[in-house]
């Protein structure tokens, strides 16, 4: 039987090998006549030049290889998922294992993977250069970020190796369950509260440096649009996380004080605990997908040779989404006993917040019409997002709808729509962004032919892993099950079998970026003919990214 | 880049009545807790606090001198909070 802890036992050696090899790469660079980021000498030698950095890019390649660690992981466990379920009833692990490793999953994917994700990896790297700044507003609180972000997730992560069983909760921590379980919740909580402080700050600093670094002459609508998009996640990550703080110091003192905050037996609510946890998470997924839409609406005019359709829309829309999506968290309530105002409230608004986000899909494809398309793995990556959030997109509607979610709420169903919006919205946003900005970033080229490859491999695994899974929850497989009826067994071999191919394009991808950057050839500082700040600077780019401030007319 | 505007300097008298205001909100929020206004007991203490907060945005965080947008911003932050309020209670008033 494959044990799941021997995974996280093996997760900080993933990830400071992630380092050594970076260290590694950045022997090989050397492509411009001034200092670049990567080779400037600052202070600190060897490994503390990076964890002590208040560099942007640094910081921001911190994130990249911190997150790349985790998300091995994430990926990892989630596998092991789909090897349990390739079969009806116990195939490699009990159902208490199962528990963990779902509950693990989550914490890891959504925590330490796609909440900070795009906008503390490509927010921090790229948000000052696309503004024309020098750098963040605060370099320092930046660099406590990411600080606030490593101990956070060890904590979260310490939670697998106490005394005691692993977390078993799931990622959401329902109460009544989170405060009565034996398992260790405490420091997953504890981690997830840290992570929160580092999101809030991260906010912050954007939004500080969005008001008052703008080069000369860029006005709030000459921004590009992932500036944009990264404003209205400040906001939300500003205004939303505290709330899960705060929620989730409520359980640990729930747990430790027994108050009676959420238990019914001392006069508490339940349902509360949902509100407030949904209150953060619901705009949580826009804090993920917003910086995602950012980077496709940068990726499809460039590769459409065409300025994107309907700027102020797309603006417009960003802001929208980040407004309404603040008011839409009861509809993953549906099913918990609420009001008939509230669900006829939540459900309206859920269909409300479809419209800003269908303007955006509009828009982009309005850009490509008639456009002079270039076809090149970013753009497979950036059309490809459309499909699958379309998909994502128009599933989460038959969701809002309040009389069928009675009937797939908790089923496959919903696994399939959140990872169709989540992973095939931010992960592959995520992929069409590191295709697009590896040269900047590295000043090198990767091989076109197998990120192509990796690409059309891991979409074929994605649509194969996660379809299945739409007719799962509507023939009635619930989630968060080791087993099931032998009627769903084809169907969860197709998915396990998508899950293999997705991550062997996975791999493809990894390795084929880690190689580039080693060995590619030298980049060009504007490969695709972007007209963006960005590729009017070196690559990579200098360590305060512009000699003179440029101004903009 | 926006132009940074000169801090306006605020006087001293000022500050002492403000501080004489805030300290009199206080002592009239505990004395209405000796009234009984039934329902209204909670609107009343709400809003002599949100009457010192306003106070103390506005001239101890300088709202009241700096750009309006600044203004809006905090203003905008309390609305989505209030209206979240308000959707939460949508379940517990109905």
């Amino acid at each position: 039987m494959i044990s799941y802890e021997f995974i996280h036992k093996f997760s900080d050696v993933i990830f400071v090998g992630l380092f050594f090899v970076n260290n590694k790469l950045l022997k090989t660079m050397s492509n411009s006549s001034l200092p670049n980021y990567l080779e400037y000498k600052g202070k600190y030698k060897g490994i503390f030049a990076w964890i002590f950095s208040t560099d942007h890019k640094r910081i921001g390649l911190l994130y990249l290889y911190s997150i790349m660690g985790f998300f091995i992981v994430g990926a990892i466990l989630g596998l092991l998922m789909k090897f349990e379920l390739i079969a009806p009833g116990k195939t490699i692990m009990e159902a208490k294992s199962y528990n963990a490793v779902f509950t693990l999953h989550g914490i890891t994917m959504i925590f330490l993977i796609v909440v900070p994700g795009i906008p503390a990896i490509f927010g921090n790297f790229f948000l000052p250069i696309l503004i024309g700044a020098k750098d963040v507003f605060y370099p320092k609180l930046n660099l406590l970020s990411w600080w606030l972000y490593i101990i956070g997730a060890a904590v979260a992560i310490s939670s697998q190796f106490m005394n005691g069983a692993s977390p078993d909760t799931g990622w959401t921590f329902y109460a009544p369950y989170s405060f009565r379980t034996q398992s260790n919740v405490l420091p997953a909580l504890i981690g997830a509260f840290i992570l929160g402080f580092s999101s809030i700050l991260t906010g912050l600093n954007f939004i500080v440096t969005m008001h008052r670094m703008r080069a000369p002459g860029m006005k709030w609508l000459k921004m590009p649009i992932f500036p944009w998009t990264l404003y209205g996640t400040a906001w939300i990550q500003l205004l939303a996380t505290p709330v899960v703080g705060i929620t989730l110091l409520m359980v640990v003192a729930e747990r430790v004080l027994n108050i009676g905050f959420f238990d019914p037996a001392l006069g508490g609510d339940p349902v509360l605990y949902q509100h407030l946890f949904w209150i953060y998470s619901h705009p949580a997924v826009y804090i993920m997908i917003l910086p995602a839409m950012g980077i496709i609406s940068e990726v499809i005019p460039t590769f459409a040779r065409k300025a994107i359709f309907g700027y102020k829309a797309v603006v417009i829309s960003t802001l929208l989404i980040a407004f309404v999506g603040y008011f839409v968290w009861g509809h993953h309530m549906f099913t918990a006993g609420m009001s008939g105002t509230s669900l006829f409230a939540f459900s309206f608004l859920t269909f409300l917040v479809a419209i800003p986000s269908a303007i955006k899909i509009f828009n982009w494809m309005a850009t490509l019409y008639k456009g002079s398309i270039l076809l090149r793995t970013p753009m497979y990556w950036a059309v490809s997002f459309l499909f699958v959030f379309m998909i994502g997109g128009l599933s989460g509607m038959v969701l809002g709808a309040l009389s069928i979610n009675v009937h797939l709420h908790d089923t496959a169903f919903v696994v399939s729509h959140f990872h169709f919006i989540v992973f095939g919205g931010v992960g592959f946003a995520f992929f069409a962004g590191i295709h697009y900005w590896f040269p900047k970033i590295y000043g090198k080229m990767y091989d076109a032919a197998w990120a192509d490859t990796g690409w059309i491999v891991f979409f074929f695994g994605f649509l194969l892993l996660y379809t299945p899974m739409f007719y799962l929850g509507i023939a009635g497989m619930p989630r968060r099950y080791y087993d099931y009826v032998p009627e769903f067994h084809f169907a969860n071999i197709l998915s396990s079998f998508g899950a293999f191919i997705m991550i062997a394009g996975l791999a493809i991808i990894i390795i084929n970026l880690f190689r580039s950057a080693k060995r590619g050839k030298k980049a060009e500082s504007n490969p695709w003919a972007g007209k963006t700040l960005e590729w009017t600077i070196g690559s990579p780019p200098i360590v305060e990214n512009f000699e003179e401030i440029p101004e903009i007319k | 880049m926006e132009e940074t505007k000169e801090h306006k300097i605020v006087s001293f008298k000022t500050y002492i009545i403000i501080l004489f205001l805030l300290i009199s909100h206080t002592a009239l929020s505990v004395f209405v807790t000796q009234i009984d206004l039934g329902n209204l007991s909670v609107i009343v203490a709400l809003s002599i606090a949100a009457l010192k907060s306003l106070l103390v945005f506005s001239f101890f965080m300088h709202l009241l001198y700096d750009k309006r947008m600044y203004a809006f911003m905090v203003a905008g932050v309390l609305m989505v909070m209030t209206l979240v309020l308000i959707i939460t209670f949508l379940d517990y008033g109905f």
